[in-house]
């Protein structure tokens, strides 16, 4: 699903990933941890294709609309509802039923009785839900999480926990708390 | 038809989302009545009217900026871009469905300007009304596609004058033409032309400037 040689990209001078060799099969769920500023962000926009690698090789097997991505913004509108934002979503990402779904995953995530809140009212937690929601919706085959346990609370944590383990999507999770989903990782990346 | 729908979906967003902020549109209205009125003391009495139509384009284009300006700034806020990047979509949605939201600020704040520079000035003639309405559509594909290429840049409030002012020029001139000379139809005719040629660039130009 993804192969990468000598992948690198730097910003200007300061060099943010350096060399990275990486192959992670269909199905394959691949941990990734390292410092702060050791490239982890910049890996998984470059696997999302967000970023152009500077340097060395990148062949993602999964093309826009298949990519479920997480980052460090929540991606979603302050001034929409949660229902409001994951329609939108729904729509745009070509999911059928997208009412159902949303509904669904709000419910999953414990953002039901929120649902028709305005998102800039949310808790930074409550974000974190919606956002996994969103990136959850159109049922990605693959799946790129940058610190996703980052404001759950313990319940969230457990919450997500389960869904990646449900989960077949090939998935790469960058995280400062590999514990959590090491017994998932079918192989490990520490960037230095 | 999918297309049309992603337009109409992401146009629906961003007049839902203004109506709820009423952020751009009361600041673009007030900024055009008061460009109007300092323009009305400073035109010294016995002005011609054609220094007052001169003033009048530049309202018109000062404030179709300070829209732009405001255009991707909820996108901006959350990273929303990324996400609606990574869709499946054509990007070329995301550009017409934002130019139509700023298109429809402008017409809006318009309907209250032109009357304003008819009670400060003299009246509108229809000539230059047809030239206003060729002359927005003009200004927001331009200007949407170089607020999204300003967007990401830090020095974005820098960027985007610094870009769109050379290339709305030519509506400057057109929309002054077709409001002061006698053969106003060919300036119309120009600014037709104008609209329709940025209009294909644009359009085909978003995917390139929203990926990196």
């Amino acid at each position: 699903m993804i192969h990468a040689r000598g992948l690198s990209r730097r910003f200007g001078r300061k060099r943010a990933l350096d060399r990275v060799d990486l192959d992670l099969p269909e199905g394959g769920f691949l941990l990734v941890t390292g410092p702060n500023g050791s490239g982890k962000t910049t890996l998984l926009r470059l696997c999302a294709g967000l970023l152009v690698p500077t340097g060395g090789v990148l062949e993602v097997g999964a093309e826009r609309g298949e990519i479920g991505f997480l980052g460090h913004d929540p991606l979603v509108y302050r001034g929409l509802t949660a229902r409001e934002n994951l329609e939108l979503y729904g729509r745009l990402y070509r999911v059928p039923e997208r009412r159902e779904r949303s509904g669904m995953l709000l419910e999953r995530f414990g953002l039901w009785e929120a649902r028709n809140e305005r998102v800039g009212s949310y808790s930074r937690g409550m974000l974190q839900r919606l956002s996994l929601c969103r990136a959850l919706l159109h049922d990605p085959r693959l799946l790129l999480l940058d610190e996703p346990f980052n404001a759950l609370d313990a319940a969230g944590a457990e919450l997500l926990e389960r869904e990646l383990a449900e989960r077949r999507a090939t998935a790469i999770v960058a995280t400062h708390d590999p514990d959590r989903v090491a017994h998932l990782a079918t192989a490990r990346l520490v960037l230095a | 038809m999918n297309y049309a729908g992603d337009v109409a979906a992401l146009l629906r967003k961003d007049l839902l989302l203004e109506l709820r902020a009423r952020e751009t549109l009361p600041a673009m209205a007030l900024f055009v009545i008061a460009a109007l009125t300092v323009f009305h003391f400073a035109l010294p009495a016995g002005s011609s009217d054609l220094a007052a139509q001169g003033l009048l384009w530049i309202a018109i284009l000062f404030t179709a900026l300070l829209g732009l300006s405001r255009a991707f700034v909820s996108e901006r806020e959350q990273g929303v871009l990324d996400g609606l990047v990574l869709a499946p979509c054509d990007r070329s949605a995301i550009w017409l469905a934002k130019t139509l939201s700023v298109l429809s600020f402008l017409v809006i704040v318009e309907a209250i300007a032109l009357p304003a520079f008819g009670l400060f000035f003299s009246a509108v003639s229809l000539r230059t009304v047809a030239a206003v309405a060729l002359a927005d559509v003009g200004l927001c594909t331009v200007g949407t596609l170089l607020a999204a290429m300003a967007v990401t840049s830090r020095t974005r409030e820098l960027l985007l004058p610094l870009l769109f002012l050379p290339l709305a020029l030519p509506i400057v001139v057109g929309g002054v033409g077709a409001s002061v000379a006698e053969d106003g139809g060919r300036y119309l005719g120009f600014l037709a032309v104008y609209d329709l040629v940025f209009a294909i660039i644009s359009w085909a130009s978003f995917e390139y400037v929203v990926a990196e």
